[in-house]
């Protein structure tokens, strides 16, 4: 069996810097768009999730 | 005991030509052919020897030999059980995964097939013993049991043959486009992807189906998740696959689009070929699992 946690937001990578995590979902701000695209793109590689885009500036990192 | 060796000897001979005949299909299904081969060859001769020597225990008075036969749908219990528990353990290696679904449809298929082996067995036993008993010559008896064997040999595998997608459905290409993050094949959405990078891959190299299903049954067969499963691993098979465990987003789903029942699909495959992808998807079996025939419901008025 393959123990985990999956199906649940692991990160949130976000422009908006009014942004606050309520929870203890880890909140990554960046500056710029690329720097968003990037650090979802490594924030993924590391935890082996999947990007999605939330269309309000923020990115989620799930794993599935 | 002379008049036996004429029984078993061509039975089990029949016995296994029937399991050769039904082992190539394995090749697409679950390609482990040297090692595979082998065991499946050596279970098929006892088969075949059981199948066999039922009859001639029986004519011998020793009806305790029945009692083999119990032992023996038991040892095919267990040919069922190693296909499912070594497919089982190789599924988290699969980069797309076979789904218990369709590893319990493989384990089945291989009991199956022994029983099939049996009754090949005992058919040809039976016509031989016919024949003796109306006191035809050796070579008569072998001649009539062979046929007799190869006739339902082929009658088994008529029956145990599975039906494929292309039965039961339209394969068509699909288009990808993306409605801001959200992939979508033919309106239909498949999944939210968040990178630029991987949205791009997805509109350079993907390519994608749609299934539309025939009938209400089918209908309701391609919406079962373990059927879906096994098209996804089935085309992956074929075409090969753009991913690695670190890149969830190019697993290809098919999703059902839920006012139709229409499954689309997108793949970024090792080998960008429409055609390959459409025939791989019509050669999918259906799941005996899977299927539904909602048409044929007696509550139907």
């Amino acid at each position: 069996m393959d123990f985990g946690i999956k199906d649940s937001i692991i990160a949130i990578i976000t422009l908006d810097r009014n942004m606050v995590s309520s929870s203890t979902i880890p909140v990554f701000y960046a500056n710029t768009e690329e720097q968003q695209e990037r650090i979802a793109l490594l924030i993924a590689k590391i935890t082996m999730g999947m990007v999605h885009d939330l269309e309000n500036g923020s990115y989620v990192v799930v794993r599935h | 005991m002379e008049n036996f060796s004429v029984i078993i000897i061509p039975s089990l001979a029949m016995g296994l030509l029937a399991r050769l005949y039904m082992i190539r299909i394995d090749h697409r299904q679950y390609p482990s052919y040297p090692q595979g081969l082998i065991s499946h060859l050596t279970l098929g001769v006892i088969a075949a020897a059981l199948g066999s020597v039922a009859l001639p225990a029986l004519l011998s008075k020793e009806f305790g030999a029945v009692t083999f036969l119990a032992l023996a749908a038991q040892q095919f219990r267990d040919v069922r059980n190693m296909e499912r528990q070594s497919l089982d353990n190789i599924e988290p290696t699969e980069l797309v995964p076979r789904g218990t679904a369709y590893i319990e449809d493989i384990a089945k298929a291989f009991e199956a097939r022994n029983y099939m082996v049996i009754i090949t067995s005992l058919v040809t036993s039976i016509f031989i013993y016919l024949v003796q008993w109306r006191k035809g010559a050796a070579l008569v008896q072998v001649l009539i049991g062979i046929l007799a064997g190869i006739f339902t040999m082929i009658l088994l595998k008529k029956m145990l043959k599975r039906q494929t997608i292309a039965e039961i459905a339209e394969v068509k290409a699909g288009k990808i486009h993306f409605e801001g993050p959200l992939l979508m094949v033919n309106d239909t959405a498949i999944m939210n992807i968040g990178l630029k990078s991987a949205r791009k891959i997805y509109e350079e190299n993907g390519i994608a189906i749609e299934i539309i299903p025939k009938d209400a049954n089918a209908n309701a067969t391609l919406a079962n998740i373990g059927q879906r499963q096994a098209i996804q691993h089935n085309v992956t098979v074929h075409l090969g696959i753009r991913k690695d465990v670190d890149e969830p987003e190019f697993t290809p789903i098919a999703r059902r689009n839920p006012h139709n029942g229409n499954i689309v699909m997108a793949i970024v495959p090792a080998e960008k070929d429409m055609d390959l992808l459409i025939a791989a998807v019509k050669g999918t079996p259906v799941l005996e699992t899977a299927k539904r025939k909602p048409l044929s419901s007696r509550l139907r008025s």
